[in-house]
């Protein structure tokens, strides 16, 4: 646990616009365990998805520096990222814009396995058709689902797909940009389990990023809280949540509505799963 | 309704297309032979459509020139495309100056009209179907430079571009895979309304004497040809440009049919 997966230092992201510039991200240092499960939240704009896109280098910082298992990624052309390409995969908010509609489920699964950057990578050729049957009895589809298109299948499904992609390189770390904001309310506790599931399963370094703080609780064990850019709060999930050091995240603590999404659910699931209460905590932060 | 317009124009265009297979294997007369004892003919009979100035068949030379039409149509629609899709594709792809110089340069080409070009190109070259086949299509560059911009620039917008590069692929991967098939619709689209466009300045070429010459059968010539009996045999003059404007609503048609029946947001309803 002592070297830090993710390095992150005094990273600024400045958007400017003719005649006003914006401060995406200001001045933030991070660091991440290998194995760690972070959740960011904050409200919109406050600069949470700047953030992971910049872990992800899908975007260059204006200034400031992040490593990545000690190796610096800032600055690095788009063809020496291959490294962080092969182990750091994303699953995107809205899996209608997420999934190509053109393509075939089979043909999206295994895109990261298709590229030269991350082939270079991978040890041993991976088998593409062995690897998809893998990956789709990860995320519970059926075998048949990778000669179909995206929109034969459900908002739900289709976020299964995604998380399918995200997986087939087998990456380090997995960074979910809110992962369930766009689904059904009736299907999230199933992608939510399912992305706890998987991540214990594959020993996964997590990254979520939510407005949803119940989202964040469930899959999380820190917690950094964003406002304007800035990380203002930042620590053991249970710890923020039992006890906020700052007024901005009491204010976003209350307001997280009460809900109950246990009932119904089958004895056999294992216990501490979404929705279902796990101890007294509950009341701790209501 | 909208189905009623694709149909339409699928019937107009199997006209045309009809018209130009039937004349490779059968003509009711030669279309080129002059035949004196028959100038002027009335429709009859024996010629549906009449004779022209020169005692030939003008239903014959119809039917050919749908041939020359189609062909000039082909070609520059082709030709446009492959070389306005790739560079609308860069521009809205690369961004930035390469942006700017890709349609900097088609909106100086855009303000070129095909008819100078045309004349450019017959005073150089001689006036032929080849030159106004490229006039027109380095004409019709623009716009479909300008239809691949618009159409990559949406497509780039889509969390399945951000995917793309998480999973390494690269730009011309991106290209390839995710954007061409996404911009297809609105390039199929635009080849449509490109075609009827082309048959359009194709025909006014050829009735300036810029495009296919005599003795060759085109729509436009023929056109040009009727000109000089408008008051002696007015019908002349009526079938070509009936001719024409068919064509073009046909390809039109089809356009706009497209697009609609490609329409995403009729699409998206499951």
């Amino acid at each position: 646990m002592s070297e830090a997966l993710f390095r992150v230092e005094k990273l600024t992201r400045r958007y400017s616009d003719p005649g006003r510039e914006v401060l995406g991200l200001d001045q933030v240092d991070l660091s991440l365990a290998k194995g760690g499960r972070l959740g960011i939240v904050g409200e919109s704009g406050s600069g949470k998805s700047t953030l992971v896109r910049l872990l992800a280098g899908l975007d260059r910082p204006t200034s400031g520096r992040i490593w990545y298992e000690g190796t610096e990624i800032t600055g690095l052309p788009e063809r020496r990222l291959g490294f962080l390409r092969a182990s750091v995969q994303m699953v995107f908010q809205d899996p209608r814009s997420s999934l190509n509609p053109r393509m075939r489920v089979g043909d999206i699964i295994t895109e990261p396995l298709r590229s030269r950057l991350v082939r270079r990578q991978l040890s041993a050729e991976v088998d593409h058709g062995a690897r998809l049957a893998e990956v789709l009895a990860a995320v519970d589809l059926p075998a048949d689902a990778a000669g179909r298109f995206p929109h034969e299948f459900s908002g739900g499904q289709r976020q299964r797909i995604a998380i399918a992609r995200a997986l087939a390189p087998k990456p380090e770390v997995l960074i979910a940009d809110e992962p369930v904001s766009a689904l059904d309310v009736s299907v999230r506790a199933q992608v939510l389990n399912l992305l706890t599931e998987l991540v214990a399963d594959q020993g996964l370094t997590l990254i979520v990023v939510s407005h949803d703080l119940m989202v964040v609780r469930h899959l999380c064990d820190q917690l950094a809280v964003m406002r304007a850019g800035r990380i203002v709060e930042q620590g053991a999930t249970s710890d923020v949540y039992s006890a906020p050091k700052t007024d901005y995240t009491a204010a976003l603590l209350a307001a997280v509505p009460k809900i109950r999404t246990g009932a119904g659910r089958g004895d056999s699931e294992p216990p501490g799963r979404f929705g279902e209460p796990k101890s007294g905590r509950e009341g701790a932060h209501q | 309704m909208k189905k009623a317009q694709l149909v339409a124009g699928l019937v107009l265009v199997g006209l045309v297309v009809l018209a130009a297979v039937v004349s490779l294997f059968w003509t009711p007369f030669d279309p080129i032979r002059v035949v004196p004892g028959e100038r002027l003919a009335p429709p009859s009979l024996t010629h549906f459509l009449g004779t022209d100035g020169f005692g030939i068949d003008i239903f014959s030379r119809l039917l050919v020139g749908a041939r020359t039409t189609l062909a000039v149509g082909i070609i520059s629609v082709s030709l446009a495309a492959v070389f306005g899709v790739p560079l609308g594709m860069l521009a809205g792809q690369a961004g930035g100056w390469v942006d700017d110089v890709v349609m900097r340069t088609a909106d100086v080409v855009y303000a070129l009209p095909a008819l100078l070009l045309a004349m450019l190109l017959a005073s150089v070259f001689g006036a032929s179907t080849t030159t106004a086949m490229i006039a027109i299509g380095v004409a019709s560059i623009p716009a479909f430079a300008r239809v691949a911009r618009a159409g990559t620039l949406q497509v780039m917008a889509a969390d399945f571009i951000l995917a793309a590069r998480v999973s390494g692929t690269s730009r011309w991967g991106v290209a390839s895979r995710h954007v061409a098939p996404n911009i297809a619709p609105v390039i199929g689209v635009q080849a449509s309304v490109g075609f009827a466009m082309a048959i359009l300045a194709e025909a006014a070429l050829s009735y300036l004497g810029l495009g296919t010459p005599r003795p060759n059968p085109t729509w436009g010539n023929m056109l040009r040809d009727a000109q000089n009996y408008l008051f002696v045999a007015p019908l002349q003059a009526v079938w070509p440009g009936l001719a024409i404007a068919v064509a073009v609503l046909g390809f039109n048609l089809l356009g706009d049919g497209l697009r609609d029946y490609l329409d995403p947001r009729l699409r998206e309803v499951p």
